[in-house]
């Protein structure tokens, strides 16, 4: 039984390794997806175009402006001349966040009544136009602390320090690039398994697998095997990049990383299979992955969180596995989740895992009678 | 006009390092059918590409009706008619709307248009079919719907590109009735094939090896030059006629030495006597007698005149091949085998049984139910009622066990075509579960005995075809089979490889192999001890192919070819069927 | 015998009857020319959202009093949290560790005795790092709410609190900050990109699969008809699943629809030339369907999908992959759409996003006439 199993194994590897094409496929698109996506795929918002309109001359105005054009997240500030130009710079898109200070605005800081900034943002990004407010409510906020201080005004009860844990300055690609080690093994994973049967179909040998002594079973183990080593290669190659390319922290255990990201590979080379053992050509298989990725990472969580999602979707991104590793790989990398969170993510994985894979070797029996 | 339709002229094309021709200088006359003829891979689409002006040759020039081929592509697409290879249909449009879109590309309107719809529907017989999709219809059909959407306008010069490929005799036959019929209205034909019995139905011939014109002129022309050195050796003993075969192909002076059913074919060099059939130690009764040379021993004497011989040394010894346990008389037996898909009969109870070491082949046209009896045999497909058994074991109840007593090729050479020669061999050895010194062994001997060896590092997908081949059937036997199963193994594969080939299974078989095999070459067929004829998913008739041949002799055909004897079968069937019902 | 021109029309009829027939029958064509865009319009109607409007927050009070529990009510009443009150901070930021809380608020045991002094009784707030983008809002709505407690607060004891500066925000376009609203929007141009790269690079590549490609261009048949044939169907194809896409954005999503129709159809009917002519150079090259289809996705799909500023804000990108960005139209169109929707017909948007779009789409169309040839190398 080794002997048939270990022939199965080194072939399934060498075969992956030596067509040109399906390295190709193993090589090229995740390590190019890995550097546009983590560069890509951010919401930091920064170099944030803003514009100006003062209609104020005295000093306190252009204080409150100068720290504006101060702040580091801003690219440049365009000074408007006229109440038209507001509409001008937004409607362009030549600002996203127009800052407005009327006549009267020194005049009422001094007189102590409240000084009006409006602030115009362009809701066309409605998460830009969240996170430029939150820039520009701080920039007043400190002004205004600054203001209180220098001029004995009597201040606000108590302040509000904010502090983010596990990500200091917020950056995306901390957050980003361990998701990126689920999302590129899983791709890598699935169009692997859901290949290889189509190609030995197409090529007329999965017949010549039948006629072996070969059993089922072994055929499929013979399949998952080479499928997980590729994966945990290819995420170990994505784990190393994480480190010393783009320099994300690594807090958590290694282990207990790999341990689930063997659980993980396992549920989607069940996905694989099933979706090999039901398409006739590669043409179809991929089709198939496609159409099985694209829900799984969006509903993983990887792009937009979990929880603004309605109930009933929220319910049942609980089938996703990719969204339970998706905790597991970022709650490591940033937060050295401890191990009971980490296995309360696991068992899931693996009852996916079992469900997948059971179906594909019922359907591969199926087809095969 | 008299003049050529099409001149050729010094052409070579070449695709990166590969010359897929060298130096072809030919003429194609009208109103005659002019085969072009060669092995797969010889250049014939190539040729004919360049004449439709769809490829640009490196050097020389093509006129086709005064036009040049790289110039005035368009005005030859106004003249010309093209049937590539499988046919160039749309298969999910139907057949009305496979000739309107061809109308309408050639702009036949109007009442032109209904007339040709007319003429060409009657023509093909497919007029009751116009609703059905191109891609439920059978072979036959699909190509003579092909060859009506190049008719719709009609050609001066009608291209067609492997048109007999996939086709099952009857409609091979009727094709060329068709295409009889334009050549008598003028039109000029080319028509390429790998067959080359079809080469004697041609008016002339273009014979293509490896990209090189071996020879042009009249079919007659080649078989001329080797009459008088034909022979065939009759009255064997059915039980030792190898052996006579390994003799005839050792004495010097045999070009060519082949079983054909009960008797051995021998093509003799020039200037070479027969030998007789004591020296050839054939037995008493046994006579050689001088026949009609064949298009085909013209060719293979062609070939190794020019020292293209082909290896047929030392064969390689399957591992062990033990007397299997069980009825010798009963290697393979099927009983009633029944396989349903739906409501469709694909195969309707058919019985039979192989002994040990016969070559046994299953002989019918496509979709006639001989793959589905063969897949069911061999345990890739389920059956539906009845029973098979392999050495007397049944492949529902002991499938490892059965399937380690049999080796399997199939038509496509099923190989990993990534892996190297030698990862194919040890992939295989490690499938039927060989390891350690058999392993290597095994493997070794393999490749030694197939003369695989230069190539153990090579890809198996960048092997020529013939060792291809080779590897394929080293990779099914290596692990000692009782019985070897075939899958149409020779298809597309030139005379010369098909026969070192056949010498290999000639060997196996005699060392208690027991061989079943499916083919739709007739002469493939007379390499059978008894061949088995599977029509509408019935067997009409098992017999050796002399004794078919026997049955379809008449007054007006007092030598009929396998073929003939085939197609009066299936005539007799249906004749019978329609009577039945 | 029928003139030039006629027989050139007559032969882009039957091509164009053809590929429709074969469109209509084929079940991928169908599936990736509507139930893949529907799929799309759903889960990111429904599925995909960066509103926060349910952010769990953990309030540790470890002292309970009179202020405090004032402050607790001005964050339950907050219609963006959802409160858990807390004694221990340990058990608060167990679960923020454990992602069940997006943010923790502390209130020190002498958060009371010290109120009223700046410097002395902060109010801590600890944010998931791990969640980068939503940590950012619930930065801005713990502020908001924190900034309406403390003037309610200075108000209630009678302190002679004055705000220095009051900001006030206005936001066009889309008040409410719906994200659905811009980024249903924009998928249009991802679901246009899947029917005219994916779509298109497939069907052709398999013509030449088939062989069929081979029959096609042995007859008269000139380059004109045989790219218009294939462009007029999978033109009408793109639109119609375009102008679905606009009936449920509208009437599914509630997505406004500022600006016209018109420029609506013609910005998108620009990009759908542009798309297609990628396909159908995409199945030249390659002429097989199994690398169109990688080539299609990872140039097509990808780069409409991250580089068009339809989810990621472009500006914030590094400056090698902004300059990448010019080189996909879906960009363009991306920001006309949005546009068009959430503003009106902005001529000093639009007018550019549709001369860039014009000319990459006359790039590609050129291109795939000077690789499509009528011959076979």
């Amino acid at each position: 039984m080794w002997t048939r199993l270990i022939a199965l194994i080194v072939k399934e590897l060498l075969s992956v390794w030596r067509d040109r094409k399906s390295r190709f496929v193993l090589v090229v698109p995740p390590l190019v997806q890995l550097f546009v996506f983590s560069y890509a795929a951010t919401y930091d918002v920064t170099n944030v175009r803003i514009a100006v309109f003062n209609e104020d001359a005295g000093a306190p105005s252009h204080d409150l402006i100068a720290r504006f054009e101060d702040a580091p997240d801003f690219a440049r500030v365009l000074h408007l001349g006229s109440e038209a130009g507001i509409a001008e710079a937004i409607d362009s898109k030549e600002a996203v966040l127009v800052v407005h200070l009327g006549p009267g605005f020194s005049r009422d800081l001094l007189a102590g009544a409240p000084a009006r900034a409006q602030l115009i943002l362009d809701g066309r990004g409605s998460n830009t136009a969240q996170v430029v407010m939150g820039y520009a409510t701080s920039i007043i906020n400190n002004f205004n602390r600054d203001w209180a201080a220098a001029h004995s005004v009597p201040v606000l009860p108590a302040p509000l320090i904010e502090r983010a844990w596990f990500n200091p300055n917020l950056m995306s690609l901390w957050v980003v690039v361990p998701g990126l080690v689920g999302i590129l093994t899983q791709v890598v994973a699935l169009v692997v398994t859901a290949l290889s049967v189509a190609r030995e179909r197409e090529l007329g040998t999965f017949d010549q697998l039948l006629v072996t002594p070969l059993r089922p079973w072994e055929i499929l183990v013979g399949k998952i095997v080479p499928a997980l080593l590729i994966g945990l290669a290819e995420g170990t190659v994505i784990v190393v990049a994480a480190l010393f390319w783009f320099r994300v922290p690594l807090v958590g255990s290694l282990l207990l990383l790999y341990a689930s990201l063997f659980v993980f590979l396992l549920s989607i080379i069940g996905v694989g299979l099933f979706i090999s053992a039901l398409s006739g050509t590669q043409q179809q298989a991929i089709l198939g992955a496609f159409l099985f990725l694209v829900p799984a990472i969006i509903l993983s969580g990887f792009a937009t969180p979990i929880e603004n999602m309605p109930e009933f979707i929220q319910a049942l991104t609980l089938g996703n596995p990719m969204r339970h590793f998706l905790t597991i790989v970022q709650g490591i990398f940033l937060k050295d989740l401890p191990a009971e969170l980490v296995f309360a993510r696991i068992w899931p994985m693996a009852a996916i895992g079992f469900v997948t894979l059971g179906s594909a070797v019922w359907l591969f029996r199926h087809r095969l009678r | 006009m008299t003049g050529p339709l099409v001149t050729i002229d010094d052409i070579t094309c070449r695709f990166g390092k590969r010359t897929a021709l060298q130096g072809i200088c030919a003429d194609i006359a009208p109103g005659q059918v002019t085969g072009l003829v060669g092995p797969d891979g010889a250049g014939k689409t190539t040729l004919i590409r360049l004449i439709a002006g769809l490829l640009r040759p490196h050097s020389g020039h093509i006129t086709v009706c005064g036009f040049d081929s790289v110039g005035q592509a368009e005005a030859i697409h106004g003249v010309v008619g093209y049937m590539p290879q499988r046919f160039g249909l749309y298969e999910d449009l139907t057949v009305a709307e496979n000739l309107n879109l061809n109308a309408d590309l050639r702009a036949v309107t109007g009442q032109e248009r209904s007339q040709a719809f007319e003429r060409l529907l009657g023509f093909t017989g497919l007029a009751p079919f116009t609703k059905r999709l191109a891609g439920a219809l059978s072979g036959g059909m699909k190509q003579k719907l092909g060859l009506a959407c190049t008719l719709i306008r009609p050609p001066r010069l009608l291209l067609l590109d492997e048109p007999s490929v996939g086709v099952d005799p009857l409609s091979r036959r009727e094709l060329w009735r068709m295409v009889h019929e334009l050549v008598d209205q003028g039109i000029g034909v080319l028509w390429s094939t790998a067959y080359l019995d079809e080469a004697e139905r041609c008016g002339s011939v273009l014979l293509l090896n490896d990209g090189k014109l071996l020879n042009s002129g009249a079919p007659r022309g080649m078989t001329d030059r080797i009459s008088g050195r034909t022979f065939v050796v009759r009255g064997l003993d059915p039980a030792g006629k190898r052996l006579v075969l390994d003799r005839a192909r050792q004495r010097v002076g045999v070009i060519d030495a082949l079983i054909q059913g009960r008797n051995i074919r021998l093509v003799m060099a020039e200037g070479a006597a027969a030998p007789t059939a004591n020296e050839l130690e054939a037995g008493a009764d046994a006579a050689v007698e001088p026949v009609r040379p064949r298009f085909e021993d013209a060719f293979v004497s062609l070939l190794r005149g020019q020292g293209l011989t082909s290896n047929t040394g030392a064969l390689p010894q399957g591992r062990t091949s033990e007397t299997p346990p069980g009825d010798p008389d009963a290697v393979v037996e099927a009983r009633d085998l029944t396989r349903r898909f739906g409501s469709f009969t694909a195969v309707d109870r058919i019985s039979f049984a192989v002994r040990r070491a016969e070559i046994f082949g299953l002989l019918g046209p496509n979709g006639a139910g001989k793959s589905t009896t063969f897949k069911m045999l061999c345990g890739l497909l389920p059956i539906t009622s009845g029973t098979a058994r392999l050495t007397g074991l049944s492949l529902a109840e002991a499938p490892a066990l059965a399937r380690a007593r049999l080796g399997y090729m199939s038509q496509k050479f099923s190989l990993y075509p990534d892996l190297s020669v030698q990862q194919n061999l040890e992939f295989f050895a490690g499938a039927y579960g060989l390891s350690g010194r058999t392993r290597r062994e095994a493997v070794g001997g393999m490749k030694e005995g197939f003369g695989l060896e230069p190539f153990a590092a090579s890809n198996a997908g960048e092997l020529p075809l013939g060792f291809k081949q080779r590897l394929a059937l080293a990779c099914a036997i290596m692990h000692g089979p009782a019985i070897l199963f075939l899958d149409e193994p020779t298809s597309g594969v030139d005379p010369l490889t098909r026969r070192e080939f056949w010498s290999h299974i000639n060997a196996m078989a005699g060392q208690g192999v027991t061989v079943l095999v499916t083919t739709h070459f007739m002469d493939e067929a007379e390499y059978c001890d008894r061949v088995g004829i599977v029509y509408g998913g019935v067997m009409i008739a098992t017999a050796s192919p002399d004794d078919l041949k026997e049955q379809a002799r008449t007054p007006d055909l007092p030598d009929p070819s396998l073929e003939d004897a085939f197609i009066r079968l299936i005539e007799r069937h249906d004749r019978d069927r329609k009577a039945a019902a | 015998m029928m003139t030039q021109g006629a027989a050139r029309r007559l032969r882009l009829k039957g091509l164009v009857v053809k590929e429709t027939l074969q469109i209509l029958r084929d079940p991928s064509s169908l599936l990736i020319a509507f139930v893949l865009p529907v799929l799309l319009l759903l889960l990111f109607g429904y599925g995909v959202s960066l509103d926060a409007n349910h952010i769990r927050i953990a309030l540790v009070v470890e002292n309970p009093t009179p202020e405090a529990e004032r402050f607790i009510a001005s964050f339950a009443n907050s219609s963006y949290f959802e409160v858990d009150v807390m004694r221990h901070r340990a058990t608060a930021e167990e679960d923020l560790v454990a992602g069940r809380m997006d943010g923790v608020v502390v209130l020190r045991a002498d958060f009371a005795a010290r109120l009223g002094q700046w410097d002395m009784a902060p109010i801590q707030l600890l944010l998931d790092g791990t969640e980068a983008n939503t940590a950012h809002i619930v930065r801005g709505y713990a502020e908001g709410v924190w900034l309406a407690w403390a003037r309610q607060e200075a108000m209630s004891r009678g302190l002679p609190i004055a705000i220095p500066v009051v900001a006030e925000p206005r936001i066009w376009f889309n008040p409410e900050l719906r994200s659905r609203n811009f980024l249903v929007p924009g998928l249009i141009a991802i679901n246009m990109t899947l029917i005219g790269t994916l779509l298109t690079s497939l069907v052709v590549a398999r013509e030449w699969e088939r062989g069929t490609m081979e029959a096609l261009i042995s007859t008269q048949t000139g380059l004109p008809e045989l790219l218009a044939g294939k462009l007029i169907p999978y033109f009408v194809l793109g639109m119609t699943a375009m102008a679905l896409s606009v009936a449920m954005a509208v009437f599914q999503f509630g997505v406004p629809i500022r600006g016209s129709l018109m420029v609506l159809f013609g910005a998108s009917a620009i990009f759908l030339v542009g798309a297609l002519a990628m396909g159908l150079l995409i199945s030249t090259v390659t002429r097989n369907q199994f690398v169109a289809g990688q080539v299609a996705i990872v140039s097509g799909f990808l780069p409409a999908f991250m580089l068009s500023g339809f989810v990621f804000e472009i500006g914030s990108m590094p400056g090698w992959i902004q300059v990448l960005t010019h080189a996909v139209a879906a960009r363009y169109f991306v920001s006309t759409l949005q546009t068009v929707f959430l503003a009106g017909d902005i001529w000093s948007v639009i007018l550019p996003d549709l001369g860039a779009m014009t000319l990459i789409a006359l790039v590609f169309l050129a291109a795939t006439s000077v690789r499509t040839r009528k011959r076979l190398d």
